[in-house]
């Protein structure tokens, strides 16, 4: 399966990731955790106590508000493009569920907080889901497809 | 207080992940097909989102406490073992074939699209399963 091309988008994306990381920052310094969409879900699926989801429950609904707060200002629903088929989606989500439970993170926990705080574990994640990820797009557009 | 801070610095994740166009996998796998149709964005994104961060921490980790909670809850493992690492492989593996990683595909609900959400209740299946499968491995260590 090949892709096709999407804009370069230098401004757009650095403005993106400082917000990324401004709302690590804020959620350190409001509740003292990691900003990990991993651990944030996880606790939701296993949590224990009714107060523990419901701050996660409140996160996730600001997240999914966020595009939405882009469509209100803007006039246009930022682009989602899914370009592989549905077999795909299923095992690539359950790959990335199994996956970010037992790496403990994922690329916000581990790429951008565990790396701000220069965790060697969390470097050695992200080398390692960045070599894979690299491989694994690699192979299903140039080897198997194309 | 809690809820509502909880619901405003998700907002500014979800603007920042919209915005930024990880939200887009299409984005996304274009910026690891190097060989491709290769849109080098992405580094912008975990650059913007690295250099925030490592700065904003650097001032809020000196105070003692945070806000409304007592304490900072950091990670304390330290062990750089096959399950980091091959938890981490599984990920990017999954990551490249489907084209969202977790905090991509949550905000990415909001485009209403139908693969967004049947990637999200894949993405719970094996996060549950392999909590699972944790859960047992665990019981029979205290058992033996």
């Amino acid at each position: 399966m090949t892709g096709f091309e999407t804009e370069f988008t230098p401004l757009m994306s650095l403005a993106g990731g400082v917000l990324i990381g401004l709302s690590a920052v804020f959620l350190m310094f409001l509740q003292g955790r990691i900003m990990g969409a991993t651990g944030i879900l996880s606790g939701l699926v296993t949590g224990t106590t009714p107060g523990d989801r419901g701050w996660r429950a409140a996160m996730v609904a600001g997240m999914i508000a966020g595009p939405l707060l882009v469509l209100a200002v803007t006039g246009q629903m930022p682009a989602v493009d899914v370009p592989v088929s549905w077999p795909m989606i299923l095992i690539g989500g359950f790959s990335v569920g199994v996956g970010v439970t037992y790496g403990s993170g994922c690329t916000s926990g581990h790429g951008v907080c565990g790396n701000a705080r220069l965790s060697p574990r969390s470097m050695v994640a992200t080398v390692t889901f960045m070599i894979t990820c690299g491989v694994t797009v690699y192979v299903i557009r140039h080897v198997m497809g194309g | 207080m809690r809820l509502m801070s909880a619901f405003l610095v998700g907002l500014v994740f979800g603007v920042g992940i919209a915005i930024s166009g990880m939200i887009n996998p299409a984005k996304v796998l274009n910026f690891f097909d190097i060989t491709g149709t290769w849109d080098p964005s992405l580094i912008f994104v975990m650059g913007g989102a690295l250099v925030t961060t490592f700065v904003g921490y650097r001032f809020v980790l000196r105070r003692d406490k945070p806000m409304i909670e007592e304490r900072f809850q950091l990670p304390t493992a330290r062990d750089i073992d096959a399950r980091l690492i091959g938890g981490a492989a599984v990920f990017g593996i999954g990551w490249g074939i489907a084209g969202f990683c977790p905090g991509a595909a949550v905000p990415a609900l909001g485009s209403g699209k139908v693969e967004v959400a049947g990637f999200v209740a894949a993405l719970l299946a094996g996060l549950w399963v392999a909590r699972l499968i944790q859960a047992k491995q665990a019981d029979r260590r205290a058992v033996a």
